[in-house]
């Protein structure tokens, strides 16, 4: 919200440095976003008579211009034409500097010397108008200031951010609220007008409220005498400074009003409202608005958003014709007009939850809609007339505003009272504040406090973000330690006597981290959302987790897979000549609900009534293998040597036919937990086709994924046997087994075997595959170095022989006969 | 018949047809293709010679023309499938490991020096504070329903508040039912719901994750971001407990020199609010053109547990009471890094990546 200074000062004695105002105004949760000054520089600016426009040979886009600035004729080149002979136009002199610190200076163009520049509003920073020259008043006069000809004082405008839970700032009177409380200064109110003594205005118009509980009050005012035109310049210009157009003194007065009370009005032209009657009712299906913007709304149509019924309250006349969508926009009928002498004006209360929905709905917001959606005071409608009527008699003094306005009730929210103890307060902030300075405080923004031994406080109308009960005691405790200033509240650092500390998952999650990047892993952070043509590249048959409103096809569902986002960043790095890396990515991929083999369900909906099916998420960590050389066998081994690192040991590399999709389909195996079967992730190659697809060289690319879940579910398991093994003292024996093995048995499940063959087998170590044609291509040889060992004695041949014997029948039972040599 | 130029069409259409079935690979395919449907094709010769015909019968004798193509470039289109597959079994199949049979101590492993990601360097750092202050570290769903995202937080449907968090919605269920967590506070349900389920309050516990806004990526926002969450609920606990947490908070992680300063804020599941602001570490408070001349910089938002928050899960907000605080540790990093344009985080440039460790 826009607050210039001048127009504040009038409701409450600011201090007198600036920073001083700003660092105040922050410290109330006013917060100061931005700090304009205007004006400001314009004291160099002088007014000056156009006497002579001539044209300049060779162009016509600028003129030569001869002005009397009060020192005699002077030459000037200007580009703008909206002016002529015996206009007075602003003059920024050379040597002058303009707001933004443009200097002037003496310039040559088209070899006509120009002795200073002839400003538009915008230059000056007075204005948006950059259409031409700020033409000035005809009773100017020459060499005049600027600032003394247009009245203007420099002035500062704030730009605050308002919070959502004070609907009572969104005004320069709320503002000006705080910071007499916080400042110790009288806060004063506007002058207002009181209705005249003539007629009765139940006798000429009429109000109705249908939906008492979206229309809590309507105030309807008659004004006679009104003569549109323009505001007078001082109004206008806080209007500008405020960031809003003058329109004309009518609807001027109404906005004015807002910036300064908060409260929206409406202004109707009277002889355009049917028997002068306004109705608050709820838009019927069917019925459509044309609102003042220019476009057709169909009305009360249910919205998108949660447990939005679609509600439009609408303002109707006596013949039930649609004037505008209530607290939001009005419609092009009603509108006043130059011809306007009699205004109903509006002034009313709506519920704040009916006016966020329309505007959400219709996607339309204003000024208006703002301030009713966060809640308008509803004693407030009154006063506001009042206030209206005030500044309209600023440009039609004779203006009647007929005795007693309508008000018509509804149902209001009720002002909230919550008892405050002096322990409520100390148990809250930590510090016991004066009960004298908590009433001080809470009676300068209007509570009804009476101290009572207790505290009983009543929330004041404006209010109507204080809630009932513990919650509104709260609301309370903050106003009081918002006021109090938080910065002066003590800090004491808290301390128990729990430890802090890590989850398991979490441990394991930062040691995976650790050990990928110990292996050269570089971890990159790729989108959640991708496109549905990537999903497909690893998904192509899942049901997809759809974004319902992405910010584009690029990303608009929820992936499935890490590898696209991993293959998309290889193929940048490498488009951009940096090579390759082994890359890393930790991170959540999504199962729709229906593809889940565990439903995750909790609660939803308005209420959290309803049971909401949710995605399944999974963390993945997975490995891009880009390097040069990187392939499945790489993968291999680097997978094994971090599942090493983690201490997961028993882990099968099972090779499978069943490579998912982007995966090599004859390059891939599972990993196998060998004791409880359960699979914690893949390890292979990306399909050569995929590469093609999408990175720009054709190469090998290794893969690994694995499941983090199933890998904390196996160090689980594996931690519940963490004996260490002292290794024997007496000298082992090694020996080497090749064994001629069906290619259906794989290496570790053949090595488990011989492991567990013997009580004296210390370690099965695989250290040669052979393939060829006398083996057949249905089986291979695995060539197996074994270590026995006895913790009791050095091992006899007999012992040896024994435990061979054995590993040899072990392996028979695989299908695995010893290799002999031909 | 008049139609003489196509007196053997059928017969014609056989006879392609077979010469596509015999194609063998997809080079002779390749090779074969003009003379079967192109400008060489038997096709295109009985095209030209319907010019000699009435129209009415160039109509008639077009339309069959058209559908024999149609008939020969569909076998000669599912004969390239059928070859371009049987090609793609056989490079397969050429490629054919057992990945089981990769004997580790034969494979040479490159050897090079890997890097975290900046963020999750970031997150360690921070966690590591607080888990020396006490704080156990908790996570929690990226996908929440409405519930958990908003009500729970006190913000029920429609309430203006929820305009606060531009939120991703997904397509389940009723509409705006699910979201992609706008924030990490849904955690802090989840916990207290947690707490209470199992009688284990006190609760000292920080949510460090990936949160989703629907906001354009520009120098300071992303759509992706993560958050580190703070919770304390035990008795007795003040909102000077909360100033003196995130001050200690912030002279560990920024050092000693680093202020951190509280005013007023709105956040519907906080009451009081907060924003925490800290010392400018750029220009150490002297007021520098990131801080806007202010000397401090804001890095989060905070504030005393909501009485409403307290009901929705069952804690009695008589006995208890608590804060909580949140804050970017994207953020936290590009302060720390000075980046100063985030999008350098999803970027992933090696050039980037290889700096942090």
């Amino acid at each position: 919200m826009r607050v210039p200074l001048k127009w504040l000062n009038e409701f409450v004695d600011l201090p007198a440095s600036l920073d001083e105002l700003i660092a105040v105004m922050d410290d109330l949760g006013l917060v100061v976003e931005g700090v304009e000054r205007v004006g400001e520089g314009l004291g160099d600016v002088i007014v000056a008579r156009v006497d002579e426009i001539h044209s300049i040979e060779g162009a016509d886009r600028i003129r030569r211009v001869v002005v009397d600035a009060g020192e005699g004729p002077l030459e000037i080149v200007c580009g703008a034409m909206n002016f002529t002979v015996g206009d007075f136009v602003p003059l920024a002199p050379v040597g002058a500097v303009l707001p933004g610190g443009f200097e002037i200076a003496r310039r040559t163009m088209r070899g006509v010397v120009s002795n200073g520049m002839l400003c538009s509003g915008r230059e000056l920073g007075l204005s948006e108008d950059h259409g031409g020259l700020l033409i000035l008043s005809p009773s100017s006069r020459p060499g005049e200031a600027l600032l003394d000809n247009l009245g203007v004082e420099p002035d500062v405008v704030l730009d605050i951010s308002i919070e959502g839970n004070r609907p009572d700032a969104w005004s320069l009177l709320g503002v000006a609220r705080d910071l007499a409380t916080r400042l110790r200064h009288p806060l004063r109110f506007p002058a207002v007008a009181t209705p005249g003594e003539s007629g009765e205005t139940r006798e000429s118009a009429h109000v109705e409220i249908e939906a008492p509980d979206l229309c809590g009050r309507f105030t309807l005012s008659l004004i006679r005498g009104v003569r549109v035109g323009p505001s007078p310049e001082q109004l206008a210009r806080r209007l500008t400074l405020a960031g809003m157009r003058p329109i004309s003194n009518v609807v001027d007065a109404s906005n004015l009003v807002m910036l300064e009370l908060g409260q929206p009005t409406h202004a109707y032209d009277a002889d355009l409202v049917a028997r002068r009657t306004l109705r608050a009712r709820v838009a019927r299906p069917g019925e459509t608005l044309t609102t003042l913007d220019g476009v057709t709304r169909p009305l009360a149509q249910p919205g998108r958003g949660l447990g939005d019924s679609g509600d439009d309250l609408v303002i109707v006349d006596g013949d039930d014709v649609i004037h505008g969508l209530a607290g939001i926009m009005g419609g092009e009928i009603g509108e006043i007009r130059e011809s306007t002498t009699e205004i109903l004006l509006e002034a009313a209360f709506f519920d704040p939850m009916t006016i966020a929905r329309a505007s959400k709905r219709h996607g339309l917001r204003s000024e208006a809609s703002h301030r009713f959606e966060r809640g308008v005071d509803p004693e407030l409608a009154l006063f506001a007339a009042a206030r209206f009527v005030h500044l309209l008699r600023e440009s039609v003094p004779n203006l009647e505003w007929v005795n007693h306005p309508l008000d018509v009730r509804g149902e209001i929210p009720e002002r909230s009272r919550v008892t405050l103890t002096d322990h409520d307060v100390e148990r809250a902030l930590g510090v016991a504040l004066e009960r004298s300075e908590v009433v001080r405080l809470l009676e300068g923004l209007n509570f009804t406090v009476r101290d009572e031994g207790d505290l009983d406080v009543v929330a004041p109308s404006a209010r109507l973000d204080i809630r009932l009960g513990a919650a509104g005691r709260a609301d309370v405790i903050e106003e009081v330690a918002r006021l109090y200033s938080y910065t002066r509240l003590p800090r004491r650092t808290p301390s128990w006597p729990a430890p802090g500390g890590w989850s398991s998952t979490q441990r394991l999650r930062r040691r995976a981290r650790e050990a990928v990047v110990t292996l050269g892993g570089h971890e990159v952070w790729t989108p959640t959302m991708i496109a549905e043509s990537d999903a497909a590249l690893t998904h192509p048959h899942a049901r997809r987790v759809v974004v319902a409103n992405p910010l584009s096809a690029e990303e608009s569902v929820l992936r499935p897979s890490l590898l696209p986002g991993l293959l998309r960043v290889a193929a940048r790095n490498a488009e951009r000549g940096l090579g390759g890396a082994l890359f890393v990515e930790m991170g959540v991929v999504f199962t729709h609900p229906d593809d889940a083999q565990v439903r995750r369900r909790d609660r939803g909906g308005a209420g959290g009534v309803l049971q909401v099916d949710l995605p399944v998420e999974t963390e993945h960590l997975t490995v891009l293998g880009a390097r040069e050389g990187d392939d499945a066998v790489i993968a291999v081994a680097t997978v094994r040597t971090l599942l090493a690192r983690l201490g997961l040991s028993g882990v099968a590399v099972e090779s499978s036919e069943d490579a998912p999709a982007g995966w090599h389909p004859t390059r891939h195996a599972r990993l196998i937990d060998s004791e409880s079967g359960r699979e914690l992730g893949r390890v292979g190659e990306v399909d050569p086709d995929l590469v093609r697809l999408i990175h720009p060289e054709s190469r090998r690319l290794g893969l690994f994924t694995l499941d983090v879940p199933a890998l904390h579910q196996l160090e689980r398991d594996r931690r519940r046997d963490d004996r260490a093994i002292v290794p024997s003292r007496f000298p082992a024996a090694a020996m080497d087994f090749a064994l001629v093995t069906p290619n259906e048995v794989g290496a570790d499940e053949l090595g488990r075997v011989l492991a567990q063959a013997s009580p004296l087998v210390e370690s099965v170590t695989l250290f040669d595959v052979y393939r060829g044609e006398s083996l057949g291509a249905d089986r291979r040889s695995l060539a197996f170095s074994v270590r026995f060992v006895s913790t009791e004695r050095t091992l006899s041949d007999a012992d040896l022989d024994t435990a061979r014997r054995s590993l040899v029948e072990a392996a028979a039972a695989r299908g695995a006969t010893l290799r002999t040599v031909p | 018949m008049s139609d003489a130029p196509l007196a053997h069409l059928d017969d014609q259409v056989e006879e392609l047809l077979r010469a596509i079935a015999d194609l063998a690979s997809l080079e002779e395919l390749t090779n074969a293709e003009p003379t079967l449907v192109g400008k060489r094709s038997v096709l295109s010769s009985l095209q030209k010679s319907l010019g000699s015909l009435s129209p009415e019968e160039r109509r008639d004798a077009g339309a069959r023309l058209q559908e024999a193509r149609r008939r020969v470039v569909e076998a000669l289109e599912a004969q390239r499938r059928d070859l371009e597959a049987r090609a793609r079994v056989a490079e397969l199949d050429a490629d054919r490991l057992d990945l089981g049979d990769v004997v580790l101590d034969a494979v040479r492993v490159p050897l090079g020096a890997g890097h975290p990601g900046i963020v999750a360097i970031t997150q360690y750092a921070l966690e590591e504070v607080f888990v020396g202050m006490g704080f156990r570290v908790e996570d929690g769903p990226e996908v929440e329903s409405d519930w958990y995202n908003f009500e729970a937080l006190n913000m029920p449907p429609a309430h203006p508040a929820r305009g606060m968090w531009d939120t991703f919605y997904l397509e389940l269920g009723e509409p705006e039912t699910v979201v992609l967590r706008t924030h990490t506070s849904p955690t802090q349900i989840h916990l207290m719901e947690k707490a209470v389920a199992e009688e284990s309050l006190p609760l000292h516990a920080v949510m460090p994750g990936r949160c989703y806004r629907r906001d354009t990526p520009d120098a300071r926002h992303l759509a992706a971001f993560h958050q580190i969450e703070g919770i304390v609920v035990d008795r007795g606990i003040t909102f000077a407990d909360l100033a003196g947490t995130i001050d200690t908070f912030t002279r560990a992680y920024f050092g000693p020199d680093i202020d951190s300063r509280l005013r007023p804020g709105y956040f519907p599941f906080t009451e009081p609010s907060a924003e925490f602001e800290i010392t400018c570490t750029l220009c150490r408070g002297e007021g520098c053109r990131t801080c806007s001349q202010t000397g401090w910089i804001e890095l989060g938002g905070c504030g005393m547990i909501d009485p409403a928050v307290f009901a929705a899960v069952g804690i009695d907000a008589e006995e208890w009471s608590g804060f909580a605080f949140g804050f970017g540790i994207d953020r936290c990093a590009q302060m720390r890094y000075q980046i100063a344009d985030m999008r350098a985080l999803i970027e992933n440039d090696l050039r980037f990546v290889r700096q942090f460790s």
